[in-house]
């Protein structure tokens, strides 16, 4: 029997691994009812206590959702979603927003200790002296679609630095929030971002003035944990000119019988000689062994370089969902300006990943990278799907694109689907796909040299995927390699 | 989706009679339907196409003079859609073919066909034998006019055929030939097509290889005419050690596009297939490429390659390239490349400082770019005669 | 003829990702017929924009100053114009041109040079007679002719394409850019060798390099030091040896 087959059923008899972060927190629910009509945007935009202009937004974004159809494109496969089956409000009841870290909810302190976040923001929560400089990552905690605890807000506050729930920055900088929500994304760009448009209850606010470079990393960690709730949240992120800010975003769901869908919306802008680094390791609760229960993750995120020379970099380890359909883009519309696209996305047992990136160059000089690390296992299909389009202006610019699949068993399925457009002969593009299985020379190679099948596999997949990883801010980067282990858990082959 | 209301749909559906059914419910596709999102087919869709007229023995000469024919084997002319007896001859081995043919479901330009299907090529090699080179010449003549000819090449075990395959014509009218193809055990089928209709012609076609055991289909394509064309082709590796090249060279200038689109599909294990597509564009031409590579759970040990280039060479011309694995095996190696630029300014300065003039050097480098895919081509005889084809 | 190549207070930018940068400025150099001159300098003293410069390539703006060959305002010229003139540039790495055949490159260029200076076209015969008393001369494999020009040629191959060139081309100026081959003893004697074999009085040369090592094989008649895209320096081949043992530092603050 050659040692894949071996290994495989050997690991297959093992154990599988549960979802570790599968924990429900029992906290008293503050919940809308079920259903989506008009009312509901209307009682969400009241419980928020948001000015009228946002109403009339969410209003418009609504009337457009209704006119549209749920996409069929994507290389997934659902039963259809009844939007009228889920709760579009959930909030933990207390005060609407906690003021000071000793409001919030022990339960909820206990929660950010099982989901094991790595920075340690524990001792901050607690209320340790001194914790504010010890760590230098300021964290907004969404919580069922609520902002709960946003921590440095004082710190950043004195760089200059904006960093605080979505609702807060309606109430408190309605003229920045006007001036950029939708102008990246439409309300009415697609299906989910105009859900997300009308539905939204809460989310990041990032504003970094002319000049200022972020202190510290900004983290976000999105918790799906009332039952039957939908996610609607929705980031906006501003660098002003000689800008730069590190963004990290983090995702965890627990377990469910149920799938439950979660629609964010992500808006990126940056300006003249801005640098935006949007880093995200989503671990959504992918389902059961037979896809049960896993999260729906349809995610619409894309940045704009409007100045010249600016840089967005989005970097994305997407181990969980049981489905997810998200393409984090770049619009690079300032001359020189710098679009890169950093992507692992393991699939297991049944879920199905379509994810990619739009490169749009609409200016001179622009260059944008595309490195897509795609690793199929079980029942798993996971597709690359992606766009390069030069522009007539784009003169000069450059692409480069490397999609790299690796499948593990013979039950799954990995897909490449690039979309190439040029209308600019000055402009370059370059694309490269593989698709390949992970070798028995290279196992029988480490396994000969003391290592079990499982940790050869780790070690493989891990410098498979090393060129997205190393563009990780480290802390993320080990918590990504130690996901991609667990992901990974029961499939070897 | 469709363009259901369109003069051109309904004039289809009433010349076909009883089996316009399937037509009349797919309708005309819009760039809104993900297979035609690069290539509109506006163009059609408002003219009344008709049966043409047979085509005059003036403007058969007239056409046939136009083209480069090789000067061996057999040949065979259809004209306006018609079998013209008094020029043609098959080669002495071939037999009818007769098999029925599975209809290729959802492909537009295999539905239409499949609608207004004509008679064409219909032949048989039999085992083990070789039937040399068959020359296909296809002419069109006419204003607002269609033809589908159906053709159907059978190669039983060991069998060997070069099929030469040119169409050419005048006027405003559409090609939309169909080659069902069966490639059996270890047999060989070389497929040159050379695309050179009138610039107010559209072409649209289908071929359909289903290859046997160790068969090989071996095509390339030269795309160099039409204001409007596609040429779409269906491979099916459907057992072991099947074999499928699917090359093809565009020159697009002018306000014309044109548009390989394949899908190689393995369906058994060890099969391996090749593809590399160069396109060329000046003017205001444009040019797409669809590739799709799929391989089913069963088919492992597949060997697939596939790159597709294309050259810029001015500020209007496009290109939109979209090539796709879907790949269901693990044990498979499968890639693709695609690049799109211009000429290289370092190379053609080397040539011009050796004091070969600009225009010559860019001619050099062009078919340069070129070259690699016709190499391809195995008939010594066809690449020469590919070679002038594209140069005049 | 003291005239023969004469560049007068050449000034000339490159647009370094949206920003000109200046790399020649007011750079004066005169080579008389029949003979060899050497530049040295140091990395990033514009040694290789000059030979680019002179040759035609476009990516470099001459933004002042004059360049004549034979009379001629050279940097009015298109390359293939310059080579027909009889200038040749031999390429430190030469670019690979994939598809393009050798031999067939080869003639096209022969024959557009010779059309140009009035001369009767090579018929595949004669040109593939001189072609093979060349490679011959040269030690080359007829295979390398087959071959696509340059692509995956070594080190040696690829100088010894450039000297074939040379020698097809009969120019009457070569300009030899060996300002990083490093210490490819071989690919250096190849060079020299083909240089070596056309000194005339009708010949003259301009050997771009920062080791002295090239001018043991070509022995120079005079030798130029280029520092920040100006010569700063002319004097006789024993300039060379100097500069091998001291370095330009002497020269650069006798400049400053």
């Amino acid at each position: 029997m050659p040692a894949v087959t071996e290994t495989r059923e050997t690991v297959e008899k093992l154990a599988k691994s549960s979802y570790e972060w599968g924990f429900e927190t029992d906290i008293e629910m503050d919940i809308a009812p079920k259903g989506l009509n008009e009312e509901t945007v209307r009682l969400i935009s009241e419980r928020k206590g948001e000015p009228q202009w946002m109403l009339d937004w969410r209003l418009k974004a609504f009337r457009a959702w209704l006119e549209m159809e749920e996409p069929t494109w994507a290389h997934i496969h659902h039963p259809p979603i009844d939007y009228q089956d889920a709760h579009y409000f959930a909030q933990p009841k207390k005060k609407p927003g906690p003021k000071s870290l000793d409001e919030v909810d022990p339960e909820l302190l206990k929660t950010y200790a099982k989901l094991g976040i790595p920075l340690h923001e524990q001792a901050l929560l607690a209320g340790v002296e001194g914790a504010e400089e010890r760590l230098p990552v300021a964290v907004d905690a969404v919580f069922d679609s609520v902002s709960v605890a946003t921590t440095f807000r004082k710190t950043l506050a004195e760089a200059g630095v904006i960093f605080c729930p979505i609702s807060d920055a309606i109430r408190e900088h309605p003229e920045l929030v006007q001036k950029y929500l939708g102008t990246v994304v439409p309300v009415a760009d697609n299906f989910f971002a105009a859900l997300n448009s009308a539905v939204f209850t809460d989310g990041s606010f990032v504003y970094i003035p002319e000049g200022v470079r972020c202190p510290m990393e900004l983290s976000t960690y999105f918790r799906i944990n009332a039952r039957n709730t939908g996610q609607f949240e929705r980031t906006l992120i501003i660098a002003e000119d000689r800008a730069t800010v590190s963004y990290l975003e983090g995702c965890t769901a627990p377990q469910r019988d149920e799938n439950q869908l979660h629609a964010a919306v992500v808006e990126l802008v940056a300006m003249e000689d801005a640098s935006i680094k949007y880093s995200t390791v989503q671990n959504w609760y992918p389902g059961d062994d037979e896809g049960r229960g896993g999260i729906y993750n349809f995610v619409t995120k894309r940045g704009i370089c409007r100045g010249a020379r600016s840089k967005i970099s989005w970097t994305q380890v997407e181990t969980g969902s049981a489905i997810t359909w998200k393409y984090p883009s770049c619009v690079l519309a300032g001359e020189g300006s710098v679009g890169e696209f950093y992507s692992v996305a393991v699939t297991n047992n049944h879920q199905q990943a379509d994810t990619g990136t739009k490169m749009i160059h609409l200016a001179p000089n622009t260059r944008s990278t595309i490195i897509a690390k795609t690793i199929s296992a079980g029942h798993s299909d996971s597709t690359y799907r992606g766009l390069v389009r030069m522009q007539p202006k784009a003169r000069n610019a450059r692409n480069f694109t490397q999609c790299d699949s690796l499948l593990i068993g013979d039950q799954c399925g990995a897909h490449t689907v690039p979309y190439i457009e040029s209308r600019n002969m000055t402009a370059r593009v370059e694309h490269e796909a593989t698709t390949s299985k992970i070798s028995e020379d290279q196992l029988f190679y480490c396994r000969s040299r003391g290592l079990s099948e499982e940790d050869a596999v780790g070690l493989i997949v891990n410098g498979f995927c090393r060129e997205v990883l190393k563009e990780l801010p480290m802390e993320f980067a080990v918590e990504a390699q130690k996901l991609l282990q667990i992901s990974l858990e029961g499939s070897v082959g | 989706m469709t363009q259901n209301a369109a003069p051109a749909l309904e004039a289809f559906v009433a010349r076909a009679a009883g089996h316009g059914a399937a037509l009349a419910e797919t309708g005309l596709p819009t760039r809104r339907v993900e297979a035609w999102r690069y290539t509109p087919l506006r163009s059609i869709a408002d003219t009344a196409w008709q049966k043409p007229a047979p085509l005059t023995a003036e403007t058969t000469t007239a056409l046939l003079d136009r083209l480069v024919l090789p000067e061996t084997g057999a040949r065979v002319v259809y004209g306006n859609g018609q079998f013209m007896d008094a020029l043609s001859a098959l080669p002495e081995v071939v037999r009818q073919a007769s098999e029925n043919v599975s209809p290729l479901k959802g492909l537009f330009s295999a539905t239409l066909n499949t609608a207004l299907g004509e008679r064409g090529l219909d032949v048989r090699v039999p085992a083990g034998t070789d039937a040399g080179l068959l020359t296909l010449v296809s002419l069109s003549d006419g204003q607002d006019v269609s033809t589908h000819l159906q053709h159907r090449i059978v190669l039983e075990d060991g069998a060997s055929l070069t099929l030469y395959d040119i169409s050419t014509g005048e006027g405003r009218y559409i090609a939309n030939p169909r080659f069902d193809i069966v490639v059996g055990k270890g047999a060989t089928l070389r497929h040159v097509k050379v695309q050179r209709e009138s610039l107010t012609g559209t072409h649209l076609a289908i071929v359909s290889a289903d290859v046997a055991e160790k068969g090989e289909y071996d095509s390339f394509t030269l795309n160099q005419g039409s204001g409007l064309a596609r040429h779409e082709a269906v491979v099916t590796l459907g057992a072991p050690h099947a074999m499928a090249h699917v090359n093809g060279v565009q020159i697009v200038d002018g306000q014309r596009l044109n548009d390989l689109t394949s899908m190689i599909h393995h369906a058994a294990p060890d099969g391996s297939s090749r593809q590399t597509v160069k396109t060329v564009l000046s003017d205001a031409g444009q040019g797409v490429f669809q590739g799709k590579i799929l391989v089913d759970r069963v088919a492992q040990k597949t060997d697939g390659y596939q790159m597709n280039q294309a050259l810029l060479l001015s500020e209007k011309a496009q290109i939109n390239s979209k090539p796709e694995l879907e790949i269901y095996a693990d044990d498979v190696k499968c890639s693709h490349g695609a690049t799109v630029g211009a000429l290289d300014d370092e190379q053609l300065f080397y040539l011009r400082s050796r004091g070969i003039a600009e225009a010559d050097a860019r001619d050099m480098l062009v078919r340069a770019f070129l070259i690699d895919a016709l190499d391809l081509v195995s008939d010594e005889g066809l690449r020469d005669l590919l070679l002038r084809s594209m140069t005049s | 003829m003291s005239d023969f190549l004469k560049i007068q207070g050449l000034q000339a930018r490159i647009d370094a990702d949206g920003t000109p940068k200046d790399i020649l400025k007011g750079l004066d150099l005169e080579v008389p017929k029949g003979e060899i001159h050497a530049i040295m300098g140091p990395n990033g003293s514009g040694k290789s924009t000059l030979s680019y410069v002179l040759a035609g390539r476009d990516d470099y703006e001459v933004t002042g100053g004059s360049a004549t060959f034979k009379g001629q305002d050279l940097l009015a010229l298109e390359p293939e114009e310059r080579a027909a003139l009889g200038l040749f540039l031999a390429f430190q790495s030469p670019v690979e041109l994939p598809g393009v055949n050798n031999a067939n490159f080869l003639r096209t260029a022969v024959n557009a040079v010779r059309r140009a200076r009035g001369e009767a076209e090579l018929d595949a015969v004669a040109f593939l007679k001189a072609v093979r008393a060349e490679t011959k001369h040269l030690s080359m494999s007829d295979d390398m002719l087959k071959r696509a020009v340059n692509v995956g040629f070594s080190g040696g191959e690829k100088k010894r394409n450039e000297v074939l060139q040379m020698r097809l081309l009969q120019p009457s100026f070569a300009i030899l850019d060996e300002t990083d081959s490093g210490l490819d003893i071989d690919a250096l004697r190849i060079v020299a060798e083909g240089v070596n074999s056309l000194r005339s009085p009708d010949f003259s040369a301009l050997v771009i390099t920062h080791h002295q090592r090239l001018l043991d094989y070509i022995v120079p008649d005079r030798v130029h030091v280029m520092a920040h895209g100006r010569i700063i320096h002319s004097g006789g081949p024993d300039i060379a040896k100097t500069l091998e043992k001291q370095g330009y530092t002497q020269f650069l603050e006798a400049a400053a």
